[in-house]
C-alpha cells in the first residue's frame, strides 16, 4: 500500500526526522491561510498523488506570495496529473501540501528496501539526491553506498554513522544525519513498511538536515496489525476496478488489451496472459480468483470483467484441484444466470472431474466456446475477436 | 528414499482442528500420508480424525516421533507456529498460508539460524501448495491424483501452474519423483536453489522442471547453481512475459523491480546457464519429454 508524501512526512517526523514546516489543504482559501500561518516569503505548492516525478509533470510550484500559493492550489486541485509513473490516464489531485521553501546546499538520496537476495532490510544512500535511484544506479553507481540491517537487533549507530560519513556530511552534522537514518530505519521496521525513500534528503544553507520529499509503501499482508497505517489508504489514487476487486478479495490488475481473463492462481493467470500474447492477442487484465475458485468468487469475477468496456472476449481458465471441475462449472452457470455477458466466452476447465464439469456446462443453456488446453483456449479467444 | 518426505514420514498438522486443517488432513490421510496427530493449543488430550491432539508441537513430537508438519494457522500466527516447529525438532515444515507479513518471514529465517545446518528445519512456503512424492506421501493441498509416480522433480512458485505441469506430464506418461511448491511470496522458506540442490543428490530424480515467474533473484540463483554444480538436466519456464513493470501480479513476490527480474531477462539468463526453456506454458510437458529422450 502506498501513501502520500505528506503522510510519510508526518510518520517520519514522529520518528525524529526533521521536515520543513508545512500543512495539507483542500482549497485555495485554505492554502492562502496556510501559507501565512507557515510564514516566510517563499512556499512550495505540492500536488499529493501516489507517484514520483511530480515536478516534471507540473505538480510542484514554487510561489512568492500567499496569493500565488492560492492561485497555484487552484490550478492543481481537481486536475489529473500525468507523470512517467502514472500511465496515460494520470492521477487525480485532491489534496495539496503547502511547505516552506528550503535553501538547499546539498541533495542526498536515502532509501530503505527489502533486499530479496540477502533477505534483510537494506539501506541505500547516495550523494546524488534528486535523481531517481534507477538513474543513480545507471549514471553514478560509484556514489551508491549500502548497509544491511540485522533485523534481530535493528540498525546500529555505527551503521548510521558510516553511512553519514560515506555521504560526505560535515562532522558537526553527523549526529543529526545519523538520527535521520536511524529514524527511517525504525519507521521501516516498526510499521511493516516495504519501502522508505527520502529523495532528496537535503542539507540546507542553515545547516539543517531535512527530508524534502518522502515516499513510503507498506506490506498489505501486515495491515491486520497496522490500523493507523491502513487508514491512510487513498482509494482515489487507485484504479477504480482494482479497488472494486481488492475490496472483494480478488487479485486484479487492469491492463490495456481486450481479452478479459478469469483464472485461478497467480502463476496460471500470468501463464494464460502469456499464451494470449503468443496467440496474437492482448490481455485486458490479470485476475486471480484464488486457488479454490469458489462460486462466489467466480460471480464477483464476472461482475468485475463485464464492468470493463474494452473487453471483447472473456477467457475463463480454471485448473480445479480439490475444488473439482463440476463444482466450478456450477459456479460458472450460477454466475452467468446473474450476469449478462454480451461478448464471446471461452471456457477451459482442467483437473479433477473435468468431464463432469464440461457436461454441466454443455447441459446448461450458456453460450460458450469450449477449450481443453491452455493453448487452445488462448487461440480460440483470439479467434473470437474477429 | 525420496527427497524431503517419504512413505513413512510422520506428519503432524498445526491448526489441526480448524476447518482448513481438518479438510486437508482428511485429503492427506486419503492419499496415504502418515498423519500421526496434530496441534491446537488448548485442545490437547482430545482426539480428532481418530488421531491425538496436542497443546504444543514439543508434546506432539515427544509422543508421536513426528518429523514433519504442515501449518493451517491464520497469517497473524503463522510465524510463531513455524518457529515453534523449528524449536521442537521438526525437520520439514510446510506453510500453506497466504498473507504472512514479510517482516515476519525475515524474523523466522533469522530465528532458524540458531540451528546448525544438520539440525535446521526445511521450511517450505508460505503461500504454496506444499510437497508431494507421488505414491508415497503428500504434505500439501494439491489434487494428488494428477501426479504420476516417476523420476522428474518439479519446483514451482505457483500452485495451479504446478498442477498444469503435472497434468501435462501425466498425459505424456511422464512421472514425478517429488513436486515442491515454494510459494509466491517475496521471502520464502526454501528457494529454488535450496530445492534444486536436494534434487541433484536425490537418486530417484533424473531431471528437474523449474517453474518460475517474474520478480526476485531466485530463479537466476538456481540457474547459476545448476550451471556450476548440476549433472542432471534442468528445464525451466518463467511466467509473466506480459506483466507490466512495477505491478504486483497476484503473488506478493511477483513484481519486477530490478534488472534481471522480468520474464525475458530471466529466460535469457537461464538459457546461458544451460537450462532448457519451455517456450510457453502449454509445452512444459513436451519440453520435459524432449529432454528425457535425449538422456
Amino acid at each position: 500500500m502506498d501513501i502520500h508524501e505528506y503522510q510519510a512526512k508526518e510518520i517520519l517526523s514522529s520518528f525524529g526526522v526533521t521536515i520543513p514546516r508545512g500543512g495539507i489543504v483542500y482549497s485555495p482559501e485554505n492554502a492562502e491561510n496556510k501559507a501565512r500561518e507557515i510564514g516566510g516569503s517563499k512556499w512550495v505548492v505540492k500536488a499529493q498523488i501516489h507517484s514520483g516525478a511530480r515536478g516534471k509533470a507540473g505538480g510542484i510550484i514554487v510561489c512568492n506570495s500567499p496569493l500565488e500559493v492560492a492561485q497555484a492550489t487552484d490550478k492543481l486541485l481537481g486536475k489529473k496529473l500525468v507523470t512517467n509513473q502514472t500511465g496515460p490516464e494520470g492521477k487525480i489531485v485532491n489534496r495539496i501540501y503547502i511547505e516552506e521553501a528550503t535553501d538547499i546546499e546539498k541533495e542526498l538520496y536515502l532509501g530503505l528496501v527489502f533486499d530479496r537476495s540477502s533477505e534483510s532490510i537494506m539501506v541505500v544512500a547516495s550523494t546524488e539526491g534528486g535523481m531517481s535511484v534507477e538513474e543513480i544506479a545507471k549514471e553514478k553507481p560509484e556514489t551508491i553506498i549500502r548497509s544491511k540491517i540485522e533485523v534481530a537487533v535493528g540498525i546500529q549507530s555505527f551503521q548510521a554513522r558510516e553511512l553519514a560519513f560515506g555521504l560526505g556530511v560535515d562532522p558537526e552534522l553527523i549526529a543529526r544525519a545519523s538520527d535521520t537514518i536511524i529514524g527511517c530505519a525504525k519507521a521501516f521496521s516498526e510499521l511493516d513498511a516495504t519501502m522508505v525513500e527520502v529523495n532528496p534528503l537535503v542539507i540546507s544553507k542553515q545547516k539543517q538536515i531535512l527530508a524534502l520529499d518522502c515516499k513510503m509503501s507498506f506490506d498489505n499482508n501486515a495491515m491486520f496489525r497496522r490500523n493507523k497505517v491502513s487508514e491512510l489508504r487513498d482509494k482515489s489514487q487507485e484504479d477504480e476496478k482494482e479497488v472494486y476487486a481488492s475490496d472483494r478479495g480478488l487479485n486484479y490488475v487492469s491492463l490495456d488489451g481486450n481479452i478479459g481473463n478469469i483464472i485461478n492462481g497467480a502463476g496460471l493467470a500470468m501463464a494464460s496472459m502469456d499464451m494470449i500474447k503468443l496467440a496474437g492477442g492482448e490481455p485486458a487484465n490479470f485476475l486471480d480468483v484464488g486457488g479454490g475458485a469458489t462460486p462466489e468468487k467466480i460471480v464477483k469475477a464476472f461482475r468485475l470483467i463485464t464492468m470493463d468496456k474494452k473487453v471483447k472476449v472473456i477467457l475463463v481458465n480454471i485448473f480445479a484441484g480439490i475444488n473439482r471441475c463440476d463444482w466450478v462449472a456450477e459456479g460458472i452457470v450460477q454466475a452467468l444466470d446473474k450476469i449478462e455477458v454480451k461478448v464471446p466466452l471461452v471456457i477451459r476447465l482442467a483437473g479433477t472431474n473435468v468431464e463432469k464439469g464440461n457436461k454441466i456446462l454443455k447441459d446448461s443453456n450458456i453460450n460458450y466456446i469450449e477449450a481443453s488446453t491452455l493453448e487452445e483456449a488462448a487461440n480460440k479467444a483470439v479467434a473470437a475477436l474477429k | 528414499m525420496s527427497v524431503i518426505i517419504h512413505k513413512d514420514t510422520k506428519i503432524i498438522i498445526q491448526g489441526f482442528t480448524g476447518k482448513m486443517g481438518t479438510f486437508h488432513a482428511e485429503e492427506m490421510i486419503k492419499y496415504g500420508s502418515n498423519i500421526v496427530g496434530g496441534v491446537t493449543p488448548g485442545k490437547g488430550g482430545q482426539k480428532h480424525l481418530e488421531r491425538p491432539v496436542f497443546n504444543t508441537v514439543k508434546d506432539a513430537v515427544k509422543h508421536t516421533g513426528a518429523t514433519a508438519s504442515i501449518l493451517f494457522v491464520p497469517p497473524a500466527f503463522a510465524a510463531d507456529s513455524a518457529m515453534e516447529a523449528a524449536d521442537a525438532g521438526i525437520k520439514t515444515c510446510v506453510a500453506i498460508v497466504d498473507g504472512i507479513p514479510s517482516h515476519d518471514m525475515i524474523r523466522i529465517k533469522r530465528y532458524m539460524r540458531r540451528y546448525s545446518r544438520t539440525e535446521k528445519m526445511t521450511l517450505v512456503g508460505p503461500n504454496c501448495a506444499g510437497i508431494i512424492s507421488p505414491g508415497k506421501s503428500m504434505l500439501g493441498i494439491m489434487p494428488g491424483h494428477i501426479y504420476k509416480e516417476g523420476r522428474v522433480g518439479i519446483i514451482s512458485r505457483s500452485g495451479t501452474l504446478g498442477y498444469e505441469a503435472a497434468q501435462q506430464m501425466k498425459n505424456l506418461d511422464i512421472g514425478i519423483s517429488t513436486s515442491v511448491g515454494i510459494g509466491g511470496d517475496p521471502i520464502n522458506g526454501s528457494s529454488f536453489r535450496d530445492i534444486i540442490e536436494k534434487f541433484e543428490t536425490d537418486d530417484e530424480t533424473d531431471a528437474v522442471l523449474m517453474i518460475g515467474e517474474i520478480g526476485g533473484p531466485q530463479e537466476v540463483a538456481a540457474g547459476e547453481f545448476a550451471k556450476e554444480n548440476m549433472k542432471k538436466p534442468v528445464i525451466g519456464y518463467i511466467a509473466g512475459l506480459t506483466a507490466p513493470k512495477g505491478r504486483v501480479m497476484g503473488h506478493a513476490g511477483a513484481i519486477v523491480s530490478a534488472y534481471g527480474e522480468s520474464a525475458i531477462e530471466k529466460v535469457e539468463i537461464l538459457k546461458d546457464c544451460g537450462v532448457t526453456i519451455s517456450k510457453n506454458p502449454s509445452v512444459m510437458g513436451d519440453t520435459v519429454k524432449s529432454v528425457l529422450e535425449k538422456m
